[in-house]
């Protein structure tokens, strides 16, 4: 066991402090300390993603990074992208278009789709299986996540183009 | 009041009943991360256990000394066989007759085997604490190949055996030697065999691979002393089975224990089992009064929890020359790893393998199963298939193609020459089963003309003609499967589980302002059973899908049943849901005749309501019931509206689908892309078109990862070779190919609805799907058989054995 360190996060928009073991896995600190139990632990070796968050405008698995190396980061969890009162597009059309079955993935999934389609807001059906390919399902075979994640795509442009 | 206004149709589409692809009401929570699974749940003051594993296969433990361990700040205990012996928990009963080891009692059997349970206030100490544990091992001689587990001067695997010459199915006729089941009539068989035409002979292994779910096994047990009650929370497919074996083995009353399945992340057969972990956490609580959580680890998962296959089938086909098949025998050397803990009902130790005479009207055949010990990973589980049938389908699938090699004929010729007619159902297979319906040739017909068989055909044959002109290094597989199951188990009358039989069962309560609740004894594991059932539901009793709450999983609420596995809760919990809809709506025929002043026989029932014969403005909608149900004294009828039902089937149910699978293979790098992959279902009645499909397409995927890459290894001493996701083959969104679904509707005769389940139809269908594309694309080079997994390099050693890289 080591000296517990100061971490200090700011999670889904609330900022917070915290004592850590240098060996805590940020995985750990979100679901155990936080309560965040959105991410899931599907492998611990950074393979299935179930895990996945956004910190500092990046998706990643949380079950390969230390809270330590997250000190001051800005953190964004599957709690963080819509709320029950206003879901995200992405939630909503992973519903729509049956993207889901068990629902273990799903969070990281979403969360990673959700930065897939910040970095390319119209990708095609290849760039999505490839933007996803760092989570795994078990459970759907993908078809309908790809067709969810283009769908909400199709939504938020189109919404963004009515706007202008 | 009455309200004429809505048509049947509106009336029928707000029901959201049966055919219709509503949305899942699982969603919302999941969709948000705010779903419920076992290692979300934290109780206070709760511990953490995890286990001491063996790094051999085979090994004889001389010592363990935990003193380390127990003096680290933050341990809790240390258990060993040694604590557990005193109350007879160190060993349990397998589900196949056979006991397993709950910690190691002086040795170990396979790698990764569970030696010692240690107990912390953390996982990170619980992790520290592992590592302080001294064990000695003894090295001791390894046996990974089942046949040569059963040379005479094999090593002794199982010493508690020792002079044991029987077990629970019949003879050990050798001391690695499990049981010799048999079934059919084999000396009719050879001699059918003997007196053929073409025979065809050859050996099919089908790899042992692992279910994986993405969620790993896991449970949170408490023993509250104050009040005496054990509750456990757990990865579960069967949780009421795991409240009766977990009665049996403490001693504590069962109503004195409350198994709850939350939400799981897949199961896929391997939650069906008990494993040491339950126990050990069990006993953990127990000792220190606290709840103790116990969540595997992926490497623990693939190393220790179920396995499945691991079937080595030799086959003999006969035909007439023409292609008629006259006689098919099987016999299996079934590696059961160090503990026989197959999941199978207790009657069928090599499950429904017997299934293996497929679509076809075989008229005599035989199949025996040997089943042996090795020092692998004990399991044996129906990974997303009803008990062993993945593996007679594809025994059967291939060995259809070998025959058709040897008939020089056509692959989907010699099926549709031999497929049970439509018009031969109920059909007796040699094998003793009645198939309860199905169409196979129309289903074959719809499957052939759209993908354009003989266009495939002629593609194919010019394919290989340009190859040999060196103009291409690309060969064309088309994978061609039409296969049977056998799901819904099952009877009680021959099938149980530890003996309790394997009917299901739902209970409904009609709320006064007419919503509902109905529990059911299975477990959704991503199925969308809180989706689906409702919809059978609504179609019954008339109330809308959206105005029903399904649940299950809670043994304290929810009736007795055998949970999700094996394809079952459709075509027995949805019958039994069903019929309990049935006596609702029975009692409230009775409620509307009272409130019409009627005779109940003057009624009859129109969608959501019972309306007078001849006068269809006179009627009561089952809302209107309801409310009475709970308003009115009614003069010889209860107060309330309830029913339950517990439906023991008849028979199984034998969905049924046609799948072709066109590949295309890289000869020089071994690669493989799939081009087009359709899939015909035929599941009886249709409940909900959507979950169906995604099924379809993950099942599908499944499939994929077991023909294409999947497996679990063993090295001569008994390493596991696959036990991260890095070495075990998951198939990413980049691998998986798009599917094209289509279905014919055969419905169940015997079942309410007719539905028969389709949950496990594309791993069955899907696997020789795959793997037949891949033979089919060295056919015209004279490949007959090579085994699964088909990953690149074994591809490419295909193709280098034939001479293919010049």
């Amino acid at each position: 066991m080591g000296k517990k360190m100061q971490i200090a996060l700011t999670v889904n928009g609330e900022a917070h402090d915290l004592l850590a073991e240098p060996r805590e896995l940020l995985i750990y600190v979100l679901r155990e300390r936080l309560n965040l139990t959105g991410p899931h632990a599907g492998c611990e070796t950074s393979h299935c993603g179930a895990c996945t968050i956004e910190m500092n405008g990046k998706s990643v698995k949380s079950c390969t990074v230390f809270a330590a190396q997250a000190n001051g980061a800005t953190i964004t969890t599957i709690e963080g992208l819509g709320s029950p009162d206003s879901l995200s597009v992405l939630q909503q059309s992973f519903r729509e278009h049956h993207g889901l079955q068990c629902g273990y993935c799903t969070p990281g999934m979403i969360t990673r789709a959700h930065r897939l389609l910040q970095e390319n807001p119209d990708p095609t059906e290849e760039e999505v299986r490839f933007g996803i390919s760092g989570n795994l399902c078990r459970c759907t075979g993908y078809q309908n996540i790809v067709k969810a994640i283009l769908a909400a795509a199709a939504t938020i442009n189109g919404a963004k183009e009515a706007a202008e | 009041m009455n309200d004429l206004t809505p048509t049947p149709q509106e009336r029928t589409a707000k029901l959201k009943g049966l055919g219709t692809s509503r949305k899942r009401v699982e969603d919302a929570r999941f969709t948000q991360g705010k779903g419920n699974y076992v290692d979300d749940i934290k109780m206070p003051g709760m511990l953490h256990g995890d286990f001491v594993r063996s790094p051999y296969a085979h090994a004889r433990v001389k010592s363990i000394n935990a003193d380390a361990a127990r003096a680290l700040p933050g341990v809790i205990a240390v258990l060993t066989a040694a604590d557990l012996a005193p109350l007879n928990l160190h060993w349990m009963p397998t589900l196949a007759g056979d006991r397993q080891m709950v910690l190691a009692d002086g040795k170990v059997l396979f790698q990764g085997q569970e030696v010692a349970f240690v107990v912390a206030t953390d996982r990170y100490v619980c992790a520290d604490a592992i590592e302080l544990v001294e064990v000695d091992y003894e090295e001791l001689p390894v046996v990974t190949d089942p046949f040569k587990a059963l040379e005479p001067g094999a090593p002794v695997l199982r010493e508690d055996l020792a002079g044991q010459t029987s077990g629970a199915h019949g003879a050990r006729r050798h001391h690695n030697h499990i049981f010799l089941w048999e079934t059919g009539d084999e000396s009719a068989t050879n001699q059918a065999i003997e007196a053929a035409e073409v025979v065809a002979e050859e050996m099919i292994y089908y790899h042992r691979v692992h279910p994986c779910p993405l969620e790993t096994c896991g449970c949170v047990a408490s023993m509250d002393k104050v009040n005496g009650k054990l509750t456990v929370f757990g990865t579960f497919q069967a949780p009421h089975v795991v409240r009766t074996v977990a009665s049996l083995l403490s001693g504590i009353e069962e109503h004195n224990i409350r198994v709850v399945s939350p939400d799981i992340g897949g199961g896929f057969g391997n939650k069906v089992g008990v494993y040491p972990g339950y126990v050990c956490s069990i006993v953990a609580s127990i000792v220190t009064g606290k709840p103790v959580k116990w969540i595997e680890d992926r490497m623990d998962n693939l190393m220790a929890t179920a396995f499945a296959r691991d079937y080595w089938m030799k086959g003999r086909i006969s035909a007439t020359k023409d292609g008629r098949i006259t006689g098919l025998h099987c016999h299996v050397t079934a590696d059961h790893g160090a503990f026989d803990a197959c999941a199978d009902p207790t009657k069928f130790p090599a499950g429904f393998f017997h299934i293996c005479t497929g679509s076809y009207d075989i008229p005599v055949a035989y199949v025996g199963v040997d089943g042996v010990y090795t020092n692998k990973a004990p399991g044996g589980v129906a990974y997303r298939c009803s008990f062993r049938v993945t593996e007679a389908a594809y025994f059967i699938e291939r060995m259809i193609e070998v025959l058709a090699m040897e008939l020089g004929m056509d692959a989907a010729e010699l099926r549709a020459k031999n497929f049970i007619r439509k018009d031969q159902f109920p059909y007796n297979s040699a094998l003793g089963w009645e198939y309860d319906s199905g169409d196979y040739h129309t289903a074959w017909d719809k499957a052939l003309a759209a993908v354009d068989y003989a266009g495939l055909r002629r593609e194919q044959a010019e394919r290989v003609a340009a190859f040999k002109r060196g103009e291409t290094r690309k060969l064309l597989g088309i994978g061609l499967t039409h296969f049977t199951e056998i799901v819904g188990a099952g009877p009680v009358k021959n099938c149980d589980i530890l003996g309790m039989g394997m009917f299901d069962s739902c209970e409904i309560r009609i709320h006064p302002t007419g919503s509902a609740i109905a529990r059911l004894g299975t477990i959704s594991q991503g199925q969308g059973h809180a989706t689906t059932f409702a919809q059978i539901l609504a179609t019954e009793i008339g109330l809308p899908a959206d105005s029903i709450t399904i649940e299950e999983g809670d043994t304290d609420t929810a009736p007795y049943g055998l949970g999700t596995y094996g394809s079952r809760s459709t075509p027995v919990a949805g019958a039994a849901t069903a019929m309990a809809g049935r006596k609702i709506r029975a009692k409230a025929q009775m409620i509307a005749a009272w409130l019409l002043e009627v005779h109940d026989g003057d009624l009859e029932w129109d969608i959501d309501r019972f309306v007078v014969k001849g006068a269809p403005e006179r009627f009561k909608t089952m809302k209107d019931i309801a409310y009475a149900a709970y308003h009115n004294a009614i003069p010889g009828i209860e107060p309330g509206l309830e029913a339950v039902s517990y439906y023991d089937p008849p028979n199984m149910t034998y969905p049924f689908g046609a799948y072709v699978c066109v590949m295309e293979i890289d000869v020089d790098t071994g690669t493989h892309e799939v081009r087009q992959f359709y899939a015909l279902d035929d599941c009886g009645t249709r409940i909900n078109p959507m979950i169906i499909e995604g099924q379809v397409h993950g099942g599908l995927t499944e499939a994929l990862a077991i023909a294409m890459g999947q497996e679990i290894a063993y090295d001569a001493i008994g390493n596991c070779k696959n036990s991260t996701l890095m070495d075990f083959f998951l198939p990413t969104a980049v691998e998986t190919p798009h599917y094209t679904t289509d279905h014919t509707e055969t419905p169940s005769p015997h079942h309410p609805i007719g539905a028969k389940g389709v949950g496990e139809s594309p791993n069955v269908g899907g696997v020789p799907a795959f793997s037949n594309a891949v033979h089919d694309a060295f056919r015209a080079f004279g490949l007959r058989q090579a085994h699964m997994p088909h990953d690149h390099w074994r591809i490419w050693k295909i193709a280098n054995q034939l001479g293919l890289h010049g």
